[in-house]
């Protein structure tokens, strides 16, 4: 991973002491709360429902072990022993007090972490592949360019206060775990000619008026990343909508202005300053590469004795089915640690289980762990003999519930009960569902199956690409939710359709179980997926079903 | 609202004139639209200078660049960022080497990104925020991507310490 140098530290420092000037500004009364929003905002800070948040960046959804500690520190000394993973890869702790902020944002930068660009109407943390360094799908490491575009990003003078906040996803893979198509720019990196360079797709997003992205250019050549995204940026401060912050996305702009004309734009700013001081050279490629440091792979066999050994354990053998993954070097594997434990709140981990991922991580991970958007965590290098013991670590832990990409790994936002933008509870939802769902043989015969909650049309559960998505909407004070079936967030992006009217908070779990069992009922065979079956028929089959019985 | 450059309050000789206005003697600060229309004036040995909207293409101002002593750039509130990506296309593209001057919601806190797109004075909004001014631009050692300011980033730092 990424290791910060000596001007990464001191511009960190630079930033703890800016705001922490900024927040006695704030105390002292001279900075008003209109003032300060931004400034704390471009620090992670948010005023919720019951207290201040503070999300911290996790680059790319990279972290030590000694990073994931200074969370656990966190959560301890300054919060109620608890975090929340989120959908870009980054924690959010919800009680934190203003006063004791600074601090806690010095404690975290003492291990390198802070909350940057977080929140507020700039460039955000660029997400990428939790599997990134470690699958043999990729052309390329992608956390390279994600590393370029953090630094370039930072603290942007020209592009802080852009029209609205601005996602920027990067894969390498052919599989696209990064949901590059709905971003405001997705990066997908591939080969021409045996030159890597970036497709580039604009104008993607969820909210209330969702869009899959366009590509606006087929090739990038590498070396003009910084300008080709300084011309997107620099076209869309300039000329995306400010009157109307539903309307301020750039996805907006692309669709109002059409994706040729917004295209010739970029291309016509990028001619003007391509051969600029963005240029990314053989040297400054290597400047940032060097401070990646990637393991030494052990040379090691697939398959040793003391895995075989213990797959003979059918819930050794279930977990391992489900949430082990092939790496790029023999004898090696990527795990993912389900933060999705039955009836409990999404994403969401303890201080006692961070310190005890961090020891995992050192004992078998080489003290590397990811944050996935689907709100899981990843180990990206295990040896696989030592898969057993790691699995019997996670299981007293409750982090090896072998539920991943399955109907109980359930995506939800926030919600009613921390954010005040929400309209209906998220996470009680999230919980009652997973405890409907709760045989892991169940749920493995139901097969690939995601579920997206948001508790409003702001759409931060991502309910648009859910294969089953739930949207809470408020009605005469009651809580409803908006079904959606067949969305995909993947290489082959599409939004969900609409199942029928609202249903009350009550009906979800039975509506959600009517479709499961229509599904079972109508899918060809075991191999034909929840998603495949909505592709081949359509909505209506699960809509006659799904309200039939209310 | 007083206008500071090099982080001392100074006096600004410029007149806003409106559009229909007869141009004083002294110097002078015209709309956009004006110049547009009536082009620059003739015989006239003031200075001038021209008020921008932030939603305006500086394109436009090509033509007068050399001509112009002032281009006032807006923030209405300072959450509208135009201005600065009119700022640097004026020093960087258009070669604009006279006062690039910031009115509307100028702040202590965004005057750092001000001064990195090319800006060099500021009709500042809170009096009390000037003494901050020198205090907020000492604020970072180093900065992470390079902008007309010519500012040492940490591209060059690392480059230095390579090279060394």
């Amino acid at each position: 991973m990424y290791v910060h140098d000596e001007f990464d530290r001191a511009f960190l420092a630079d930033r703890v002491a800016d705001f922490r000037d900024q927040v006695a500004r704030r105390l002292s009364g001279a900075l008003t709360e209109e003032e300060f929003k931004p400034l704390r905002l471009m620090n992670g800070v948010y005023l919720q429902l019951h207290a201040y948040m503070l999300r911290i960046c996790i680059p790319y959804g990279t972290l030590s072990s000694d990073q994931m500690r200074a969370l656990g520190h966190v959560a301890r000394r300054y919060d109620r022993g608890y975090g929340h993973f989120t959908t870009r890869q980054n924690i959010q702790f919800n009680w934190i007090r203003l006063d004791e902020l600074p601090d806690a944002m010095a404690d975290l930068a003492a291990a390198g972490l802070h909350g940057i660009q977080t929140s507020g109407n700039c460039i955000r943390n660029t997400t990428t592949d939790q599997w990134a360094g470690a699958t043999p799908e990729e052309i390329e490491d992608p956390r390279l360019y994600a590393e370029i575009i953090r630094q370039w990003s930072t603290l942007h003078p020209e592009f802080t206060f852009l029209p609205r906040k601005f996602k920027i996803a990067i894969t390498a893979a052919k599989h696209d775990r990064a949901a590059i198509r709905v971003h405001d720019i997705g990066l997908r990196l591939h080969r021409r000619d045996g030159e890597t360079g970036f497709e580039v797709i604009v104008g993607g997003g969820l909210g209330r008026t969702p869009f899959i992205g366009k590509t606006i250019r087929d090739f990038l050549p590498k070396a003009d990343l910084l300008s080709y995204l300084e011309a997107i940026l620099r076209v869309y401060n300039s000329g995306g909508r400010r009157d109307n912050i539903y309307k301020a996305r750039i996805k907006i702009q692309v669709h109002e202005v059409g994706t040729e004309e917004f295209s010739r734009r970029v291309e016509a700013e990028w001619a003007e300053i391509r051969d600029g001081a963005l240029r990314l050279d053989d040297a400054a490629f290597a400047a940032i590469a060097d401070r990646f440091q990637t393991p030494d792979f052990a040379p090691l066999a697939d398959r040793p004795a003391d895995l075989t050994d213990a797959l003979a354990d059918p819930a050794f053998a279930r977990w391992h089915a489900n949430a082990v993954a092939v790496h790029k070097a023999p004898g090696h594997a990527i795990v993912t640690l389900s933060l999705k434990p039955v009836g409990k709140p999404p994403g969401d981990a303890t201080a006692d289980q961070m310190d005890a991922i961090a020891d995992l991580a050192d004992r078998f991970a080489y003290g590397e762990i990811r944050v996935a958007h689907e709100q899981n965590l990843t180990f990206p290098h295990v040896r696989q003999k030592d898969l057993p013991e790691l699995w019997r670590e996670l299981d007293a832990l409750g982090l090896a519930t072998p539920n991943v990409g399955l109907i109980s790994d359930i995506i939800a936002c926030p919600g009613l009960d921390y954010c005040a933008l929400a309209n209906t509870r998220s996470i009680p939802l999230a919980q009652r569902l997973s405890e409907r769902f709760a045989d892991p043989a169940r749920i493995a015969d139901i097969g690939r199956m995601h579920i997206n909650i948001s508790g409003c049309i702001n759409a931060c559960g991502h309910h648009h690409v859910g294969h089953i998505g739930i949207l809470g909407v408020e009605k005469k004070d009651q809580e409803f939710y908006q079904i959606t079936l067949g969305g995909k967030a993947n290489h082959k992006a599409r939004l969900g359709e609409l199942l029928g009217p609202a249903v009350g908070e009550d009906e979800v779990v039975e509506v959600v179980e009517r479709i499961v069992d229509t599904y079972l009922a109508l899918r060809a065979g075991p191999a034909e997926s929840f998603i495949a079956v909505v592709q081949r028929l359509g909505v209506e089959p699960f809509k006659e079903r799904a309200y039939a019985a209310g | 609202m007083p206008l500071v450059k090099q982080g001392a309050v100074v006096p600004d000789p410029f007149a806003r004139v409106a559009d229909d206005a007869a141009l004083p003697e002294g110097p002078a600060l015209v709309p956009l639209a004006r110049l547009l229309a009536d082009g620059l004036p003739e015989g006239r040995n003031a200075p001038l200078g021209v008020l921008v909207p932030n939603a305006a293409d500086v394109a436009l101002l090509a033509p007068f660049i050399g001509q112009l002593a002032v281009i006032v750039l807006d923030f209405p509130k300072f959450r509208d960022g135009r201005a600065y990506s009119q700022a640097r296309l004026l020093r960087e593209r258009f070669g604009f080497s006279g006062e690039l001057r910031a009115a509307g919601n100028v702040l202590r806190d965004q005057v750092l990104l001000m001064v990195r797109c090319g800006f060099d004075a500021f009709e500042v909004a809170k009096a009390d925020d000037i003494p901050g001014f020198t205090h907020a631009l000492a604020a970072y050692s180093l900065v992470y991507q390079p902008t007309g300011d010519g500012r040492r980033t940490i591209g060059d730092a690392r480059r230095a310490a390579r090279g060394a």
